[in-house]
């Protein structure tokens, strides 16, 4: 047992007991399981906001293309902070709507606003669909975390078993409040080692940050910018308008959304929430500082672990995996509670019209391990880097924003039909792109050359877009005539 | 609508825009390459416009809850 490996034990306990901590006092139904019982102000909002997006994918996935990518990781701070501002005016009115009609999960919201239970259905398996890669990759995560800190005492494997059942634990017991406060535990953590990480490397081993890019820039010219081709500024255009959109897709932030006390709490996020993206530009510091210490990693995920592991003494790397273990736990207890969630309600329920909220509320609890299991599953299973599974889920859940967006208007033309077959063709879209790249190719040259780096989940939403409008129109059309026929009838 | 709303559009341009025209290694300014220090300088540029569309939007001067 070394330093570090007692250092993140110490954070394991502690997040278990203030998870569990957290729902003292309180019964547990669930709408206080879920949303907080929508009594969140400010505060907790942000932190649960902030805590969603602050995840391993941050801690080693923003290092890692720093590190391997350079210029082109800026694509990260920039669609965050797009999406913060666009949260203004998209964010109170689905949580006016939500409170209105008491709904708990994304999926209840398409299923009430489009009023047809299967639609909700469709948008469940959506999100459980996209939300299972990324709790593979929290899993990832804390699996090379604890590898490297505890020196190899800890094998990886076992790691990822600890952790899942960790986590498992707390969500059954706390639900959402646990969150919140481990949530604070933990952006105070990755707060402060990050920021000293991205000033103190960059400074060891440069002896400062101008030195630092220029000694990278002069061995690899043009590395800190975009390149010509690949991660072009079409890409990166097209990445962060595509990710933007997706940013409050994600099941469990959109469900974040519901917690807040009143409207005004999601506008004055908007001003500090952009902010609070700068800590992501730390970690790029981290990555870059690694360039020229460790070149030749096997694996870029690994960027921040191993620059840590050969600058610092053990109780220090015990602190940094502390913080990155809190980056999965977190993240990965939102997660697991809305896969179970949208699983119990919106998938069982609505197929099963008999069963109680209660009933409901103890399958959502009782699926969490279950949850973890097929995560563990992918986890030991799945090749891929951190970012580029993100992506991938990313581009599903953006499917999901032409229905959601078009639903805001007042007397919107859209219908069930409509919404369904738009998620439906994006989604297949994105899976024939992702799982045959050639076509990617095949796409591309469709379009003129300037725009072939365009990211294709762009031709998936405008393909959705188009389908949403079509079948739409159409079915108000066949309906508006029978109407009229059995009028005249 | 209200016209004030469209400052928001201002931080679109920049940080989508930016990777156009402000795709550049040099000059370094506080020490970061240009393309970073544009994306960082809008980060917080993006925050200030939020402010000032928050306050000069009449919804957020009723008294809170």
């Amino acid at each position: 047992m070394n330093a570090a490996l007692l250092i993140i034990g110490f954070f394991f306990l502690a997040a278990l007991v203030l998870g569990v901590l957290a729902r003292a006092g309180r019964d547990m139904n669930l709408e206080q399981w879920t949303v907080g019982g929508r009594g969140l102000g400010s505060v907790f909002v942000f932190l649960l906001l902030a805590g969603e997006i602050y995840t391993t994918f941050t801690f080693l996935g923003g290092s890692s293309w720093a590190y391997g990518k350079g210029g082109p990781a800026l694509f990260i701070i920039a669609y965050g902070t797009l999406a913060y501002v666009m949260s203004y005016w998209l964010l109170p009115p689905i949580w006016r709507y939500a409170k209105a009609h008491g709904l708990v999960s994304q999926s209840d919201f398409f299923a009430a606003k489009y009023s047809s239970p299967y639609l909700g259905v469709l948008v469940g398996v959506v999100g459980i669909v996209a939300m299972i890669p990324y709790l593979v990759l929290q899993f990832k995560g804390l699996k090379l975390i604890v590898e490297t800190t505890s020196y190899g005492a800890i094998s990886g494997s076992a790691a990822v078993w600890i952790g899942a059942g960790v986590i498992t634990l707390y969500v059954m017991a706390s639900g959402l409040r646990g969150s919140a406060w481990t949530a604070a535990l933990k952006d105070l953590m990755i707060l402060g080692v990050v920021v000293f990480l991205g000033i103190y490397l960059p400074l060891h081993y440069h002896g400062g940050f101008e030195q630092m890019f220029g000694a990278i820039d002069h061995a690899k010219p043009g590395f800190l910018k975009l390149p010509a081709h690949g991660n072009s500024p079409v890409w990166f255009a097209s990445t962060v308008c595509l990710t933007m959109l997706g940013f409050y897709m994600w099941p469990h932030t959109f469900g974040s959304a519901y917690s807040a006390r009143n409207e005004r709490v999601f506008r004055k996020n908007a001003i500090w929430l952009p902010l609070y993206q700068l800590v992501l530009l730390f970690v790029f510091f981290v990555g870059f500082a690694a360039i020229g210490e460790i070149p030749h990693l096997a694996n870029n995920d690994l960027a921040l672990l191993q620059i840590s592991l050969q600058t610092f003494p053990p109780w220090v790397l015990g602190l940094i995996g502390a913080a990155g273990l809190l980056a999965a736990l977190v993240p990965g207890a939102m997660l697991m509670m809305a896969t179970a969630t949208l699983a119990a309600r919106n998938i069982y329920q609505a197929l099963r019209k008999s069963t109680t909220d209660d009933q409901v509320a103890s399958l959502a609890k009782w699926l969490v391990p279950a949850v973890a299991l097929v995560a563990i599953y992918f986890t030991f299973a799945g090749g891929k880097g951190i970012v580029a599974l993100l992506l991938m889920a990313y581009s599903f859940v953006t499917q999901l924003f032409p229905s959601l967006l078009l639903s805001l208007f007042p007397n919107h033309i859209g219908t069930k039909q409509g919404a369904a077959a738009g998620i439906v063709a994006g989604m297949g879209a994105v899976a024939w792109l992702t799982l045959a790249p050639a076509h990617a190719g095949r796409i591309a040259t469709l379009f003129p050359p300037a725009l072939h780096d365009l990211n294709p989940g762009i031709a998936a939403l405008i393909l959705n877009v188009v389908v949403l409008l079509a079948v739409s129109l159409a079915t108000r059309a066949v309906r508006k005539r029978a109407l009229r026929q059995s009028l005249a009838g | 609508m209200r016209r004030v709303w469209l400052l928001a559009l201002i931080p679109f341009i920049a940080l989508v825009g930016g990777a156009f025209f402000a795709n550049r290694v040099e000059p370094y300014v506080l020490g970061l390459p240009f393309f970073m220090f544009w994306i960082v300088l809008w980060v917080v540029l993006s925050s200030l416009v939020m402010a000032i569309v928050y306050r000069l939007d009449p919804r957020n001067r009723a008294p809170d809850r």
